[in-house]
C-alpha cells in the first residue's frame, strides 16, 4: 500500500471530484474545520484543501475540490490506485461547536464540501441544524443526500433557479431570520463575497457569525504569513490562528484582494495544464 | 617558509552582470593550485585562536596543513570530526566574526580565507567517487529530532555516529530547513544540501517529511507511543515578523519567508515554473541581514528593473555577513541607509505602490552596543514600489510550544534549555534558532552536538 494512495474517486459534478485518499496519521486525528496541504507532482505546487470527512478505523480522509487551477486540473485526473506527492495535515484550528444549540450552516459552491462536516458534526451532538446552500446552477449542485441526513431544514439555492429556490444564501437567511429563527451561531463557508454579505447581514442581527478563511498559503504551519489577514484590526495567520474567524471582525475588502493576487499567472498555468492534457489525448 | 602574501588568494566569482540574471552559484571556489597557494598563508599557531572562533571547533590548523600538503582527503577527515556540514558551513559563516577574525595574519594584512578553504575542501570530497556507507554498531535506541534545519541535521549526525537508531521529522516535504526554503541557490546549492542528507541516510537516518510535530503527532506521543527515549527540538525560527504599520497586508507585500520559499523551495527560479511570485519591477527591501540580501538578490535575479534596500541603520551596523553586502552592491542593489518604513501606500487596488520612510540619525548606544536610530524630523520621503518583501526577522514557531505540557519558553517564544539543550522536559532537548531566535546556521549546528552530546549521556544515565 502506497503512502497517500488514492483509494476512491467520485465526481460529484463536472467540475467537483471527492477523492478518499489513505492517510492513517491524519485521519487518526483530523476533526470538522481542519485542512491539509498537498502536492501533486514533485516540483509541484503545495495546495490547501479542507478536510470534508474522515474515518478512523479504515485510516482515510475524504477531499473534494473543483478544478479551478493547474494543480486541481492535474489532482482532478489522479485516478484510484495512484498516489498524492505529498499529503501533511491535520492543520489549522478545529471547528469549535461545544454548546451550540441551533446553528444555521451556510454554504456556497464548493464550500459545501466543507460546510457539510460542521453540519454533521453539530447534528450528531444534538444540535438543530439549519442549513443554506447555493450553487450558480443545477450542474453544480453536490451533497444533496448527505445534507438532508443531517439537516432540521434544508434550503438549497441556484442563482439561475435551475435547482431548488431562486436566488442568493443570503435571502433565504434573511427570510429565516426575519421569520423568527434565533440562532446561536451561523457558520458561513464559500467564496469571500457570500462570507462577506453573510456577516453583513448576521451583524444587524447581532447574530455571532463564523466564516473558514481559504487564503493563499504555501507551508501552512505559520512559517511565510502569506496567508495573513486582517482580523478585527490585527494581522492573524489564517494557517495557525485559523482558518475559521469571527465574520463580523475580518477584513473581506483585503482578503478579496490577496485572493486576486496572482489571478494572471494562475490562469496562465491552468491553460497550460489543460494543453498538456490536449497532447495527451491526441 | 609561508606564503606571506598580506592577501587572501582572492575567490573567483562570476562577473555581476552576468550572475545578476542567473541563479548559479556566484562563487564558484578556489581550484587546488589556489587552495594550496592559500593554505601556505597559514602560521600553524600552537594556540589555535581561529579555532577558539569556531561554534564546532574545527581544528582549523591541522585541516590547513593536510591542504598545503594537498592531502585533501587527510584535511577532510579534520574537519568532519567536529562538523556535521562543511560544504554549507564554508559558504554560509560568517568567518568574518568567527575563526578569521582570529587569525594572526589578520592583525598585518587579511587572515588565512578559512571558510574558502573549508569549502575547497568539502567539494573536493564531495566530487570523489560515492564514499561506501560507514558500518557504525547500532545500539538500537531510538531518538527523535523535530526539524531538518542546521540544528537538527549537525546533532542528528552525532547521534548516528554514537550508534543511535535516529528518524528526523520534516513539516515541509523536503528536508533541509532554512538551507533548502531561505538561502538561495546561488550562495548554496541545494545539490549540496541534498547530498549532505543523503550522506546521512546512507549511515542509518531514518527522514520523515510532511510530518508537523505538534499536530500530526505531539512531543508526547512521540515519546509515549512511538518509542523514542528522547528528542531534539530543532524546530527553528519560523515565524515571519512584521513592522506593524498601515498597508503591511496589501497585495505585493511579502514576508522574506514567502518570498524565499516560492523561490526556493518552490522553484520559482526554475525558468516556466508555475509557482506564481511577483516578478520584474521595482522591488523594496525592508531589512539589513543575510535575508534582506538573499531576498533583494533574488528579486534582482527573477528580472526586477531596480531594487532597494532599506535599513534603519548605516552600513557599518549591517549584520548580514560582509561578502553577502559586497556581492549585493557589486550587483546594483541600491542601500538607503538610516531610512526606517512608516507605511506602505497601496494605490487603487490595494496593491503596493510604494513605501512611505523617515530618514533616521544615529543616537546613544542601545542595549546591542549600536547606536540607536532615531528618526529626523521632516524627513519623510516615498519610494515608488510594486512589491516590498518584509526581512525584519523572523520569532521561534510556537507549534510545539503550544502542544507540549510543561515545556517552558521565553516570552519571545525561544524554548528554555540549560547550557547543555536540556529543556523543561526530561528527554526533550532543544537547539538552535528554536532556543536562541534567529541566528547563524553554525551556531545552530554547535547547539545541535552539544545537544546530542548531553542526549547521549541522558540516555545512558537513564538506563542504568
Amino acid at each position: 500500500m502506497h503512502l497517500f494512495e488514492i483509494l476512491q474517486k467520485e465526481i460529484l459534478c463536472p467540475s467537483v471530484v471527492r477523492m478518499v485518499v489513505k492517510a492513517p496519521l491524519i485521519a487518526a486525528k483530523a476533526q470538522a474545520g481542519q485542512f491539509v496541504i498537498l502536492r501533486v507532482s514533485e516540483d509541484g505546487e503545495r495546495i490547501p484543501l479542507t478536510v470534508a470527512d474522515y474515518d478512523r478505523i479504515e485510516g482515510t480522509i475524504t477531499i473534494i475540490f473543483q478544478t479551478v487551477g493547474a494543480t486541481t486540473l492535474m489532482l482532478s485526473r489522479l485516478m484510484v490506485g495512484d498516489s498524492l506527492q505529498d499529503l501533511v495535515g491535520p492543520l489549522g484550528r478545529a471547528t469549535e461547536t461545544v454548546g451550540l444549540k441551533k446553528v444555521a450552516v451556510i454554504g456556497g459552491g464548493v464550500g459545501t464540501a466543507i460546510a457539510y462536516p460542521v453540519a454533521k458534526k453539530l447534528h450528531e451532538q444534538g444540535a438543530e441544524v439549519h442549513c443554506v446552500v447555493g450553487f450558480r446552477n443545477r450542474d453544480l449542485v453536490i451533497l444533496q443526500e448527505e445534507f438532508s441526513a443531517v439537516s432540521d431544514r434544508l434550503i438549497t439555492l441556484t442563482d439561475d433557479g435551475s435547482f431548488g429556490e431562486k436566488g442568493l444564501v443570503t435571502d433565504a437567511l434573511r427570510r429565516l431570520i426575519e421569520t423568527g429563527e434565533n440562532y446561536d451561531k451561523v457558520i458561513a463557508i464559500g467564496p469571500l463575497p457570500m462570507m462577506k454579505y453573510v456577516s453583513l447581514l448576521t451583524k444587524e442581527h447581532g447574530i455571532k457569525t463564523v466564516v473558514s478563511m481559504n487564503p493563499i498559503m504555501i507551508d501552512g504551519t505559520g512559517m511565510c504569513g502569506g496567508c495573513r489577514l486582517t482580523v478585527g484590526g490585527q494581522t492573524r495567520f489564517a494557517c495557525v490562528d485559523g482558518p475559521e474567524f469571527d465574520g463580523h471582525q475580518v477584513d473581506f475588502d483585503e482578503a478579496i484582494e490577496r485572493s486576486r493576487l496572482y489571478g494572471e499567472q494562475e490562469r496562465h498555468a491552468y491553460e497550460r495544464a489543460c494543453n498538456l492534457f490536449g497532447q495527451e489525448v491526441r | 617558509m609561508a606564503n606571506l602574501s598580506p592577501k587572501k588568494v582572492p575567490m573567483p566569482a562570476r562577473a555581476p552582470k552576468l550572475r545578476s540574471r542567473d541563479f548559479l552559484e556566484v562563487a564558484t571556489g578556489y581550484t587546488a593550485e589556489q587552495a594550496i597557494e592559500e593554505a601556505g598563508r597559514c602560521l600553524q599557531c600552537k594556540h589555535k585562536p581561529c579555532t577558539g572562533g569556531c561554534p564546532v571547533q574545527v581544528d582549523i590548523p591541522s585541516f590547513v596543513a593536510e591542504v598545503a600538503k594537498g592531502d585533501f582527503a587527510a584535511a577532510y577527515e579534520v574537519i568532519s570530526r567536529t562538523s556535521s556540514l562543511p560544504a554549507v558551513c564554508g559558504r554560509v559563516c560568517p568567518q568574518e566574526t568567527q575563526c578569521e577574525s582570529r587569525c594572526v595574519r589578520g592583525k598585518n594584512g587579511e587572515p588565512v580565507a578559512i571558510g574558502r578553504l573549508e569549502r575547497f575542501v568539502a567539494d573536493w570530497h564531495n566530487e570523489q567517487a560515492d564514499v561506501p556507507a560507514c558500518t557504525i554498531a547500532q545500539n538500537g535506541r531510538r531518538v527523535a529530532v523535530v526539524g531538518s534545519g542546521p540544528a537538527g541535521l549537525a546533532c542528528a549526525g552525532d547521534l548516528l555516529r554514537m550508534g543511535y537508531d535516529v528518524t528526523m521529522f520534516e513539516a515541509l516535504h523536503l528536508a533541509g530547513g532554512v538551507l533548502v526554503y531561505g538561502i538561495p541557490e546561488f550562495r548554496l546549492p541545494k545539490a549540496i544540501v541534498q547530498q549532505e542528507i543523503r550522506r546521512l541516510q546512507k549511515q542509518g537516518l531514518h527522514l520523515q517529511t510532511n510530518m508537523v510535530i505538534g499536530r500530526v503527532l505531539s512531543v508526547d506521543e512521540l515519546m509515549e507511543q512511538q518509542g523514542y527515549e528522547a528528542v531534539f527540538i530543532g524546530t527553528g525560527a519560523g515565524l515571519p515578523r512584521f513592522m506593524n504599520i498601515p498597508g503591511e497586508n496589501l497585495g505585493g507585500v511579502y514576508s522574506a519567508n514567502e518570498f524565499l520559499t516560492r523561490v526556493n523551495l518552490m522553484k520559482a527560479y526554475v525558468p516556466d515554473s508555475p509557482t506564481p511570485i511577483r516578478r520584474g519591477g521595482r522591488v523594496v527591501v525592508v531589512g539589513g541581514g543575510n535575508v534582506a540580501m538573499d531576498a533583494a538578490r533574488c528579486a534582482l535575479r527573477l528580472g526586477a528593473d531596480k531594487v532597494t534596500i532599506v535599513y534603519r541603520r548605516s552600513a557599518e551596523e549591517l549584520p548580514a555577513r560582509a561578502e553577502e553586502v559586497e556581492h549585493a552592491m557589486e550587483e546594483g542593489i541600491v542601500f538607503r541607509f538610516l531610512s526606517n518604513p512608516v507605511e506602505i501606500v497601496a494605490d487603487d487596488h490595494r496593491r503596493v505602490a510604494g513605501i512611505h520612510c523617515v530618514e533616521m540619525e544615529l543616537g546613544e548606544a542601545d542595549a546591542s552596543g549600536r547606536r540607536r536610530p532615531v528618526v529626523k524630523a521632516d524627513s519623510d520621503f516615498i519610494i515608488d514600489a510594486d512589491a516590498v518583501i518584509m526581512a525584519i526577522g523572523t520569532s521561534p514557531n510556537p507549534l510545539i510550544k503550544s502542544t507540549t505540557a510543561g515545556l517552558e519558553t521565553q516570552p519571545f517564544g525561544g524554548i528554555v534549555t540549560n547550557e547543555w539543550g536540556a529543556t523543561s522536559r526530561p528527554g526533550v532537548f532543544a537547539g538552535g534558532d528554536a532556543v536562541t531566535g534567529a541566528a547563524t546556521v553554525i551556531l545552530a549546528m554547535g547547539a545541535g552536538k552539544t545537544a546530542a552530546e548531553a542526549m547521549d549521556k541522558y540516555m545512558r544515565q537513564k538506563n542504568q
